[in-house]
């Protein structure tokens, strides 16, 4: 089977096994659990987009998918606006509009400043959410979001919502599969990889950032409205830098520079914390036993474990291919050919 | 250098000085390089060769003076700006997309003054003739069986050699050369200069290079620097036998 074949084979498996889930009798709240993972799956792709092929660690991306769901909450409650289309439109252009102020100022530095400052970023969006009170609902939050009829469905219950993410992730997930893979995806790849050749071939290296940036937010905005449906509710834990750290835990888990890695990674965070957290209070420091036995022993993610332990399953010894970590002890993702270089 | 040959020169540098902090790295270095000339750059190390490269290429600010492309002045333009102007370059630290295949770093320098570097939902399978065009510039150095390898895996030598196609790819009017034959082993640095001296007849180049016996094979004038300043700059026989040059630089007779 060619590999093209395989991976055919691979998403319409995966995808009938979606599909059908809910209609196999799996209980309500593990298909809640499988609705959240879509979401998150979403915003982590979104976030890959940064991490994996522009080379750019964003701390703020949880301030982007909040804003997406501050979007609907607000919009909802103050200006009645609810019917799926617009609320999904309102949601993803707020994040991007977010995304293009907080570029402005990120993008000013690269490497260890540009994390330092979008750490900052996420930090100013999760205190406006939390001290503004009059706007936001501060640490209250907003209540009173009702999930909307989507092309004449009521998805106001468990399973139609399911369908409604399932279907936002299959959209997402073949954009940006797309989008990789074009010519602005190879350019961005090449800005991952190393920025001062591209400003040598002419490339405006700034300006492909700041699209990625700004793509990325609208798959973050997406990712941000479809979760506000999910709570009804909306709080500033939403968009707080424990979120945005979740959201790289689960790119680092899936494999970076991937993009369905961070299916895996979604599904492993999303369903690891709630089990965890019925057995155990301690649940947050076994997932971080977990997130460091993965990054020791599996630095590509657990797409590239998988297969291993699949070849090994079926008594094939094979290679180790070396595999350098993408993302440095910096955080830096790849080490910048620039600062090795100056001469 | 008069200005009615700077105006139609590739090249035109006006009194750039450069300094980082108190240390004076380029002293009011001038000179023109005209359309179809081939010069060469040497100097000890130290000499601010590199240096004067970056500000060129525009990586680098300058303290002051002028730097002029094609007859425009370039001097407060990004790097960027002056590579879509005409400008490449090679560093003399290997300087390609590790990760990506050789075919990927090529079709990044053929693709990057053209509108479908934008294209964000249209596979790249779909500009074939970009990869095509990438073969044959393979083909021109004998590496079309490395087009799918990982630049990574390359050997230093072919890295090198993809590090000069790139910047061709570009097709420049004015190609800046950092020590292309840096590190090579004789044989590999043969190569590099007979694939420098097939694009004679067509490319303005400006080389820095240790390597006397590329500089003489390649090159048809050199400039001398020393402490940051133009102490020499001639056709290369009047420079072998200048006795000033002998002593600073070349430590004797050559």
């Amino acid at each position: 089977m060619s590999v093209r074949r395989r991976w055919i084979v691979a998403a319409a498996v995966g995808l009938a096994i979606a599909l059908l889930l809910p209609r196999l009798g799996v209980p309500t709240f593990y298909i809640s659990l499988l609705t959240q993972t879509w979401i998150f799956a979403i915003v982590a792709m979104s976030l890959d987009l940064l991490v994996g092929f522009t080379g750019l660690v964003n701390f703020s991306q949880a301030a982007l998918f909040g804003m997406g769901a501050y979007a609907v909450a607000i919009g909802a409650t103050r200006f009645h606006i609810t019917a799926f289309a617009p609320v999904v439109a309102l949601g993803i252009v707020s994040a991007v509009v977010t995304a293009a102020v907080f570029g402005l100022v990120a993008l000013r530095s690269e490497g260890v400043g540009f994390i330092i400052i979008t750490i900052a970023l996420n930090e100013i969006v999760w205190g406006l959410a939390y001290q503004w009170v009059s706007v936001s609902g501060g640490d209250n939050g907003i209540t009173g979001i009702v999930r909307p009829h989507v092309l004449g469905f009521d998805v106001s219950a468990n399973t139609g919502y399911y369908y409604v993410c399932l279907a936002c992730f299959i959209v997402s997930i073949i954009l940006l599969l797309v989008l990789v893979r074009s010519p602005f995806g190879l350019v961005l790849k090449g800005v991952r990889e190393t920025p001062r050749r591209m400003r040598a071939l002419g490339y405006n290296v700034w300006l492909y950032r700041y699209l990625a940036l700004m793509i990325s937010g609208g798959f973050a905005g997406l990712a941000g409205v479809l979760f506000a449906w999910y709570n009804q509710f909306v709080g500033p834990v939403a968009l707080s830098l424990d979120q945005s750290t979740q959201i790289l835990i689960m790119v680092i888990l899936g494999g970076i520079g991937t993009l369905y890695g961070q299916v895996f990674g979604a599904f492993v965070v999303v369903f690891l914390s709630n089990e965890l957290s019925a057995v155990t209070q301690r649940w947050e420091m076994v997932l971080g036993i977990i997130y460091f036995v993965v990054v020791m022993y599996a630095p590509g993610g657990l797409v590239v474990l998988v297969p291993r332990l699949w070849a090994r399953l079926r008594g094939k010894r094979t290679a180790i291919v070396p595999h350098e970590p993408l993302l440095g002890p910096a955080g830096i993702a790849n080490a910048p050919a620039e600062i090795a270089e100056e001469s | 250098m008069n200005g009615a040959a700077l105006g139609d020169a590739c090249l035109a540098l006006g009194s750039v000085s450069k300094r980082f902090g108190s240390l004076s790295v380029l002293e009011d270095v001038s000179f023109g390089i005209r359309p179809g000339e081939r010069c060469g750059i040497i100097g000890p190390n130290g000499a601010g060769k590199s240096t004067l490269f970056n500000i060129i290429a525009g990586d680098l600010p300058l303290t002051r003076g002028t730097v002029q492309l094609l007859g425009a002045d370039v001097t407060r333009l990004s790097a960027h700006a002056r590579a879509r102007r005409g400008l490449a370059r090679t560093f003399q630290t290997t300087t390609l997309f590790p990760r990506l295949t050789v075919i990927e770093n090529l079709v990044l320098a053929l693709q990057a003054h053209s509108a479908e570097r934008f294209a964000m939902l249209v596979p790249r399978s779909r500009y074939r003739e970009r990869d095509e065009e990438a073969h044959a510039l393979l083909a021109r150095v004998g590496l079309e069986s490395r087009a799918n390898a990982v630049v990574d895996a390359l050997g230093y030598g072919e890295k090198r050699q993809i590090e000069i196609l790139l910047a061709l790819a570009q097709r420049p009017k004015l190609l800046l050369l950092d020590e292309p034959t840096a590190g090579l082993a004789p044989s590999d640095a043969s190569l590099v200069t007979e694939m420098l001296k097939r694009e004679h007849e067509t490319l303005t180049m400006v080389l820095i290079e240790h390597d006397m016996g590329v500089v003489f094979d390649v090159v048809d004038r050199l400039i001398v620097l020393h402490y940051g300043r133009v102490v020499a700059d001639g056709p290369v026989d009047a420079i072998r036998a200048d006795a000033n040059v002998q002593e600073i630089y070349l430590g004797g007779k050559l």
